[in-house]
């Protein structure tokens, strides 16, 4: 993985002491309220319902084990002993004190870690496919393309104070496991007719309150051009975004408002402008990819016979393979899911404890890395196969090890209204209960692959708009209510989620839920056609009327 | 008020003119309304010329009249309009503008490094704001990623 030159720690080092002299001038009254949030934003602090939220950068969200153990113990030192993985590859911890922050900070600097550009209106962290390097679809590795966009995006001096948030993804496999087509700007590797590998570029796509699916603007970009095409993204959207109403400040409204063909049009005239002055030379590009080479894989790895017989022998070690691992492009490897969706945990947390002892299963088989993934689990990428079994038994003695990757219970989550001061309704509470209603995991394994996404209000953390099944926290007369869609999708065939009908209560939403499973049941073809599968060819009538039916 | 040229604390010349006052100094910084108005009798007049271009200013638009001024101020409404930072980067860097870049209004002594990355060369501060610390914010950061113009 990337290691940090002297450059880079010095401008971690440096934002440290900004951030603490803000801090303390802020406490000190010297800086009014609605400044130095958005200073403290801009730095991943977020006030929160009981205490102030840090979110902390994963880069792409590949972690050292190094930096794991530091985030334990800042989950220990700082917080309440636990933290909590989000959707775009981040760490959030919900209980530090804001004048220990900085501290915090200072801490993360020493593992080469930082909160820079988490929140606030500015460019955010690049986010990747988590498979990144080790999946057999690859055209190829995306992670020197996200540090590249990464060291361009830390202190952007010009777009610092953009109309609203920016997010950036890149995914390099055939299949997009990074939800680029719900990102500001979805960047894809993609080979040309002349076999060069360059970026489909994708623009004005994002999740929230108004949900889009980004559009191609560039079916080719060539990778010397990258920072200078993004860079002329940014000046069009920094001049002519909306800055005058933050519900359609994205630069998904300007694309909407301005059309496709216009907006790409103001591109390529600043493109033009400055195309050869920030071209990115060959040598860096081969530098970079050099910092995310091969490990030393072991050539023997596929003879072990081991793997095969436990597979045959223990059927609970084989159902985890079967849903908690993926192909590797290495023979006799696999990656390893770690599941943090335990029935009894909330989706996405990790306790300190936990963080440790995964910290020591990447030192001892993973090549000391581990990398967090947009639907909230973690990934050791290199597991040989002859310590597959021992691994389940480890991660299984760690409550880490539920076979249900991609599963109904895999939910993702936001902290809804038992944290967030935004949140409108819980959504924990809400995964918990459908957790305790599937409680046979041979049940939720026949269900096959779902993605039941849950936010607590529209902004929509949790991405349930891209849910097969959405759940979306409304606020009703001041209670708690429920929204839900149906068909979403943040794969290749990107979709938004159709409005089942309206809204349901609190007691009703997770026996909806459980129909609405149960219909799918009746209306597949076989066990190989996937919830989303039979939604798409049946549609919404079947799921409609066991839902609302009157008795 | 302070005033900051090269992150030195100097006295102001400079006064910005509203649209109905009379030109009364020997430095005027006239709006673009103005400008737009009364262009020609602008140039012909003796004495400095200073342009105030809003934050929703199209700096295209200007680019054939920079000759004329020897300051652009760049007003921040409130702070969080990011659109001077461009404004001030296509008037250094594309448009080839050697007199003074000032930033006036809301802007923040957090923001100056920024600014000066971008090619501001002067800062109007606020009554509150400290100025030797203001200077001193502009080396926040010693090492750079991006090119910028300064």
């Amino acid at each position: 993985m990337y290691q940090y030159t002297d450059k880079d720690q010095t401008i971690i080092d440096e934002r440290v002491t900004q951030f603490r002299d803000q801090t303390e001038r802020f406490l000190k009254g010297e800086i009014p309220e609605d400044k130095y949030r958005a200073l403290r934003l801009m730095n991943g602090v977020y006030v929160q319902t009981h205490a102030p939220l840090l979110r902390v950068a994963g880069p792409y969200g590949l972690l050292s084990s190094k930096q794991v153990r530091k985030l334990a113990s800042i989950a220990r030192d700082y917080d309440k002993g636990f933290c909590h993985f989000t959707t775009r590859q981040n760490i959030q911890f919900n209980w530090p004190a804001l004048e220990r922050v900085p501290d915090i900070l200072e801490e993360l600097a020493s593992v080469q870690m930082h909160a820079i550009q988490t929140s606030g209106n500015c460019l955010r962290n690049t986010t990747s496919d988590q498979l990144a390097g080790v999946c057999k679809d690859e055209i190829e590795d995306p992670r020197p393309y996200c540090e590249i966009i990464r060291q361009w995006t830390i202190l952007h001096p010009e777009f610092a104070y953009l109309p609203r948030k920016f997010k950036i993804a890149v995914s390099g496999a055939k299949l997009d496991r990074a939800a680029t087509q719900f990102h500001d700007i979805g960047l894809h590797l993609v080979e040309n007719e002349h076999g060069v590998v360059g970026f489909k570029v994708f623009v004005g796509g994002g999740l929230g309150r108004t949900p889009v699916i980004g559009q191609m603007i560039k079916p080719f970009l060539e990778k010397e051009h990258l920072l200078s095409y993004l860079e002329a993204i940014l000046r069009v959207y920094n001049l002519q975004g909306r800055r005058d109403n933050k519900y359609k400040a994205r630069i998904k409204i300007l694309v909407r408002e301005t059309g496709l063909a216009e907006f790409s049009k103001q591109v390529d005239t600043e493109w033009a402008l400055i195309k050869d002055k920030l071209v990115i030379p060959a040598e860096r590009i081969t530098e970079m990819c050099a910092q995310f080479a091969l490990p030393a894989y072991q050539s023997d790895a596929a003879q072990d016979t081991s793997y095969a017989e436990h597979v045959a022998k223990d059927s609970r070690f084989a159902a985890w393979i079967k849903h908690n691992t993926a192909e590797h492009k290495i023979d006799g490897y696999r990656a390893v899911y770690i599941s943090l969706k335990a029935p009894d945990s909330p989706p996405g947390d990790c306790t300190d404890v936990q963080l440790d002892a995964i910290a020591g299963l990447a030192d001892e088989y993973s090549f000391g890395m581990v990398r967090t993934t947009h639907r909230q689990n973690l990934v050791l990428a290199d597991i040989k196969q002859a310590d597959l079994f021992v691994l389940w038994q480890k991660l299984e003695s760690l409550k880490l090890a539920t076979p249900n990757i991609g599963k109904a219970t895999d939910m993702i989550c936001c902290p809804g209204l038992d944290y967030c001061s935004l949140a409108l309704a819980g959504s924990i509470g809400v995964a918990k209960e459908i957790n305790e209603a599937l409680d046979s995991i041979d049940y939720v394994h026949d269900l096959g692959e779902i993605k039941i996404n849950i936010s607590g209000c529209m902004n929509g953390c949790a991405h349930q708009s891209v849910g097969h099944i959405g759940i979306l926290g409304v606020d009703k007369k001041g209670e708690e209510w429920y929204q839900v869609t149906l068909g979403g999708s943040s794969e290749n065939d990107a979709a938004i989620g159709d409005r089942l009908g309206p809204s349901v209560s609190k007691e009703e939403i997770t026996p909806v839920v459980i129909k609405l499973l149960e219909v799918y049941l009746e209306q597949r073809l076989n066990e190989d056609e996937a919830f989303l599968a039979t939604y798409r060819r049946v549609g919404m009538n079947p799921f409609k009327e066991r839902v609302y039916a009157t008795n | 008020m302070q005033l900051i040229k090269d992150k030195q604390v100097i006295q102001d010349s400079w006064t910005f003119i509203p649209d109905e006052a009379p030109l009364n100094a020997d430095f005027n910084i006239v709006s673009q309304t103005r400008w737009r108005q009364e262009g020609a009798d602008l140039i012909n007049r003796k004495g400095a010329l200073g342009l105030r271009l809003e934050s929703d200013a199209i700096v295209e638009e200007i680019v054939a009249d920079l000759k004329h001024f020897q300051l652009i101020e760049l007003h921040f409404p409130i702070f969080t309009d990011g659109r001077a930072f461009t404004h001030a980067r296509l008037l250094r860097s594309r448009f080839g503008f050697t007199g003074d870049i000032r930033v006036s209004g809301d802007f923040m002594r957090d923001q100056v490094f920024y600014l000066s990355r971008v090619g501001v060369s002067s800062f109007v501060l606020n009554d509150q704001e400290n100025a030797l610390e203001v200077i001193a914010a502009m080396d926040d950061f010693s090492v750079v990623y991006q090119e910028s113009v300064a």
